[in-house]
């Protein structure tokens, strides 16, 4: 397709999602938001897929929503924002955080507003060393959306998130590594193949596995710790149950590689 | 019978019931509702059984009633429609009554649900009565059990506006007793009534009983029944065995006598 705003690849059990609109540091709008659905749909329906990998196109990772597509002015009736959140934002980092698998996001420039929250949304972040965060809502008068304001405070801690979100600067790659906001930072070069690494060494681990460790780990946030144990208990005896614990055993006592089907 | 909308399994004293109408998403046709009921009454006879699990598909416990079965209807045939008595022999089944409900239970499937002593869910359950949507009401015990379990507020809500509610908001308000992982909500609402099945069997029946009276009178009628049911049991053997077996620290073995 040549005006795919979502460029797909997949390879290895590795999907590859690129946010394509470069000219726009690959803001959203409307027709991106549906090709990522159907991208998405794809990774969940698609027992190949075993990680997903989403990237930017060009200088930018994704710089939230297209201004471009929110013409406000005065004789208008107020836009309805909620909407386009509940619509789009919403299912996209609700499907992304329910996502059975691994999700890597290799942040390739700058990532604002609804970009920002989509890359702490995902499980592996990986920054380029010139990439940066910047909670941009607050110089419009609007709230970090698309889990902004739940990823930042338990990634950075409560005072670094009022500080993100109310003054909205730049964050440096190097700054949100140093706060716990992400996994890695590498050169700007070496991103690509850093991240493509790192993503196909998890497309061959015991996916069934993983998708239950993300469960367990996004459960913690409403749990209590007793509620979380039972938790551990249920996803344990499904683990248990699953090819990719009886391979893993097997090779490990007979001293070789595992091989797992990811079920 | 003719195509089986309902598969039955039977674990030691446990039968389990699927709805079995993957191109309807289950809806409860006519037939499919028969053929529950007739498993229903032959469990109801049978000794060997001491508890019913109904269940679903992954994706959806029942979607509704037959819309396509509605449609033809008009006024006399829904006059003399059969389903009111199915439901009706549904409700007199005696034994304990388990749903295990994952994904969407909706409309009839709602209210099979309501119909149930125990209901419990997977994460991904969503209860509805979406009927007001189609222009009609549930006409299943709907706005009767729903509102007594979950009270006026957010049954008229459901009711009126046709919205799902998911399993946290089904647990909060006591349509359900318990939500567990999707991929275990079978097994678990089996142990449960693995457990239930072992009880004595007169115990159960009469328990139930008392139970289900709690909806139909008032408290001092119902203290009145429960202490009936209470005395009766006292005739049992079952009861001097639950008893002994208790001081004598060892299982019981019931007769249902």
């Amino acid at each position: 397709m040549d005006n795919a705003l979502i460029l797909t690849h997949l390879e290895a059990g590795v999907l590859t999602l690129t946010l394509n609109r470069p000219d726009r540091l690959n803001s959203f709008n409307d027709e991106m938001h549906r090709q990522l659905s159907e991208a998405l749909t794809l990774a969940e329906r698609d027992e190949t897929v075993r990680c997903l990998l989403i990237t930017g196109a060009g200088r930018g990772f994704c710089a939230g929503q297209d201004l471009n597509d929110r013409n406000v002015s005065v004789e208008q009736q107020a836009p309805d924002l909620g909407l386009s959140v509940e619509r789009f934002y919403n299912p996209l980092i609700r499907r992304l955080t329910a996502l059975p698998k691994p999700v890597v996001c290799a942040v390739n420039g700058v990532a604002a507003g609804a970009g920002a929250a989509l890359a702490l949304a995902c499980d592996i972040v990986i920054a380029a060393d010139n990439a940066n965060f910047i909670q941009s809502f607050c110089r419009l008068g609007l709230v970090p959306d698309s889990g902004g304001s739940w990823f930042l405070p338990r990634l950075a801690g409560h005072a670094r998130a009022m500080g993100m979100a109310l003054l909205g600067d730049k964050v440096s790659a190097q700054q949100a590594l140093a706060w716990g906001m992400i996994w890695q930072v590498v050169a700007a070069n070496e991103l690509a193949a850093t991240s493509q690494t790192l993503a196909q060494h998890l497309a061959t681990q015991p996916t069934y596995g993983l998708g239950l460790i993300k469960k367990a780990l996004y459960s913690s946030a409403n749990n209590s710790l007793d509620q979380q144990l039972d938790l551990e208990r249920d996803l344990q005896r499904l683990g248990g149950r699953s090819d990719d614990y009886r391979e893993g055993v097997s090779a490990f006592f007979a001293k070789r590689a595992p091989n797992f089907s990811g079920k | 019978m003719e195509t089986p909308f309902v598969l039955r399994q039977q674990h030691q004293r446990v039968v389990t019931l699927t709805l079995h109408r993957p191109e309807a998403r289950n809806a409860l046709s006519t037939p499919c509702l028969e053929q529950l009921v007739y498993w229903l009454e032959l469990a109801d006879a049978d000794a060997t059984v001491g508890a019913v699990v109904i269940t679903g598909a992954p994706r959806f416990f029942a979607a509704g009633a037959d819309l396509h079965e509605l449609q033809k209807q008009d006024l006399p045939a829904t006059l003399t429609d059969r389903r009111p008595l199915l439901w009706q022999r549904l409700a007199q089944f005696s034994k304990p009554l388990l749903a295990a409900v994952n994904g969407y239970a909706l409309g009839a499937g709602c209210e099979l649900a309501l119909a149930c002593d125990i209901v419990i869910c997977g994460e991904s359950a969503r209860f509805g009565l979406p009927e007001i949507t189609l222009g009609l009401m549930p006409g299943a015990g709907g706005t009767q059990r729903l509102i007594r379990c979950v009270g006026k507020s957010r049954a008229s809500q459901m009711v009126l506006t046709g919205e799902a509610i998911n399993a946290s908001c089904a647990l909060q308000s006591g349509l359900v007793s318990e939500v567990c992982v999707d991929a275990l909500t079978l097994e678990r609402t089996q142990q449960v009534a693995e457990r239930i099945s072992l009880q004595a069997p007169l115990a159960l029946c009469a328990a139930k009983q008392a139970l289900k009276q709690a909806e139909e009178t008032g408290l001092s009628q119902g203290l009145a029944i429960e202490r009936q049911q209470f005395v009766t049991l006292a005739a049992t053997d079952d009861r001097r065995e639950g008893i002994a077996a208790f001081f004598e620290k060892r299982t019981p073995n019931y007769q249902g006598r």
